[in-house]
């Protein structure tokens, strides 16, 4: 049986994604933003929580700390091209600090000290108006303008009409990409092994010479950064921010939908955050039940499969592919 | 080669190591008995630097190698398989064998010790894209040594390698490890199975309460009545 190649099905899936807003209206424009900032969320959190087995629940304030750098940023006059990496940065270094406390709790304290945080952020947001405009939040936030590409007007392309928010669709997705392909080197690189050594059990990966105090701080940053650079996006997204479109049930979102995609899977959290953020969209036709029919499901899906939606798709592909030869390496009993 | 001297050390303020002192010479296999709670594993984990040295020295070629990190003594040419499982599971053999080198920048050289240490063990070659959960026991404590080999070490700390084994793949790994004796590689190795390890180690040395109770060459140990009663949960200074 001829196999398909993997970037074969990555190219389609690119391709798709381009298509998708084509002839949409905003809304689903809008909907399809929100998917990938917080896929791009969620990837980070699955190398902080997936990979590197350190769980936090504060990515929702990361998202808030990159979305309001950008925000005041872009409303001083700043360009989006730069304040991106700033609230990156920013993030990347935050993030670096509540690593610290990972290296002395762990599991569900280190869940805890993580909630905290995110509770405090909120709170600094909502409490420091003078910067962060307080309940209020910040509003009217630019679109970038890419000069060929101005994120903020209507244009067309190749005499395809798109609207502001299609091409914030095409932002978000352009980033998303270049981060994916980040992402997908760092897994496959060395430290990406690393940091399933280190998830595996810290002190091991300690007998191999691994700094496991750096690889964690390491797993926190690059994740924490993650979430600034969906925070990033979100300011000119949405162009309305407040401290509570942050709280922690934002948090748990993400850690939703890297659950329910598949903790430690490349793939899982683009498919657990289309659960999270368009499922209950798919569903909306059943009105009212919507939301007992979502969690009806994650439920089901959780029971089934622990591991995620990659967890069943690797038991569907474990069922129909042959079983290997058993052990032909041992006929003659072990050997070794 | 590797001189161990009065060490005390332990976890936090729980002292394990009471003054532990022995010495190894190169090229030998030691292996290290006594009843549980005596201090094994924990001076593997001093001499490594995983673990807290409150007094004492420890040398490693006439080198104080004392309280140095584990990713410096790997650098001096000291590896360390604990004890248990060790291996990435759901990483190919290839790739966990890649993290034995993970702290060498020289990635190309990696890649070439991984070539030669496969070539030592055939069996990983074969399975160099299996994941290392689908190894049997034997094969995943082979792929354990080999991973320890990667950066041509001088001394093997090796904590029970022949947990969880059946008799046949334990005999299989000592004869790893007396292969690697062979070569020039300087063996210390933690053992439940003292009767196996003894046989064939060139030297034993028995631990109780953090100190050195006997160190000789291993055929006096294992003809010594002493240290099978001690297994039966007698004491020493009891026993003499």
């Amino acid at each position: 049986m001829a196999i398909i190649p993997k970037w074969a099905f990555i190219l389609v899936g690119i391709v798709l994604l381009v298509l998708a807003p084509i002839g949409q209206g905003n809304y689903v424009a809008l909907i399809l933003c929100s998917w990938l900032m917080y896929t791009i969320a969620a990837m980070g959190l699955n190398l902080t929580l997936g990979y590197a087995g350190q769980i936090s629940l504060a990515q929702g304030s990361f998202m808030a700390i990159g979305a309001y750098i950008t925000a005041l940023l872009t409303l001083s006059g700043v360009h989006w091209l730069v304040a991106m990496p700033l609230a990156v940065l920013g993030c990347f270094i935050v993030g670096l600090l509540v690593g610290f406390p990972a290296l002395r709790v762990k599991g569900h304290f280190l869940a805890f000290v993580t909630l905290a945080f995110n509770t405090l952020v909120v709170l600094v947001l909502r409490n420091e108006d003078w910067l962060t405009g307080g309940s209020y939040g910040k509003s009217n936030m630019p679109r970038p303008d890419f000069w060929l590409f101005n994120t903020g007007t209507k244009s067309t392309f190749l005499s395809i009409p798109l609207s502001s928010n299609q091409k914030m669709y095409y932002l978000c997705l352009a980033v998303f990409i270049v981060f994916a392909l980040l992402m997908y080197g760092l897994i496959r690189s060395p430290w990406g092994r690393a940091f399933k050594g280190l998830r595996e059990n810290p002190i091991r990966a300690e007998s191999l010479g691994l700094d496991t105090r750096r690889l964690t701080l390491l797993a926190f940053a690059i994740g924490s950064a993650a979430g600034g650079l969906a925070g990033a996006l979100v300011s000119p997204v949405v162009q309305y921010i407040e401290p509570n479109s942050f709280a922690l049930q934002h948090s748990l979102r993400i850690l939703l939908m890297v659950v329910v995609g598949g903790s430690g899977f490349f793939f899982g959290p683009m498919l657990g955050a289309a659960v999270v953020i368009l499922l209950p969209e798919f569903l909306r036709f059943t009105e009212g039940y919507y939301l007992i029919i979502y969690s009806g499901l994650v439920i089901v899906l959780m029971v089934y499969s622990p591991s995620g939606l990659m967890g069943v798709g690797s038991r569907i592909v474990a069922a129909v592919r042959p079983k290997r030869v058993a052990r032909t390496d041992m006929k003659e009993g072990a050997q070794l | 080669m590797l001189e161990v001297k009065e060490v005390y050390g332990g976890y936090g303020k729980v002292v394990i190591l009471n003054g532990v002192s022995f010495k190894i010479p190169q090229a030998s296999i030691t292996t290290v008995i006594g009843p549980n709670g005596a201090g094994k594993s924990t001076v593997f984990k001093a001499i490594f630097g995983l673990l807290d040295i409150h007094a004492g020295q420890i040398l490693l070629e006439g080198k104080d190698v004392t309280r140095l990190t584990p990713r410096e003594m790997i650098g001096r040419g000291v590896t360390y398989v604990p004890q248990g499982r060790n291996l990435v599971p759901q990483l190919s053999v290839y790739h966990n064998l890649e993290l034995g080198g993970i702290t060498v920048k020289d990635q190309a050289m990696v890649r070439d010790r991984i070539e030669v240490v496969m070539d030592q063990f055939p069996a990983l070659r074969q399975h160099r894209d299996r994941k290392a959960i689908e190894l049997s026991g034997g094969q995943q404590k082979q792929l354990e040594v080999a991973r320890a080999l990667l950066l041509d070490p001088k001394l093997i700390l090796i904590d029970e390698p022949s947990i969880g084994l059946s008799p046949n793949l334990v005999q299989e790994v000592f004869r790893t490890l007396m292969r690697l004796r062979d070569q020039g590689v300087t063996i210390l190795m933690v053992e439940q199975n003292a009767k196996a390890a003894l046989a064939m180690s060139d030297y034993g040395l028995v631990l109780e309460l953090g100190q050195t109770r006997m160190h000789d060459r291993a055929e006096k140990l294992l003809a010594d009545p002493r240290v099978g009663r001690l297994f039966l949960g007698g004491h020493i200074e009891e026993i003499q």
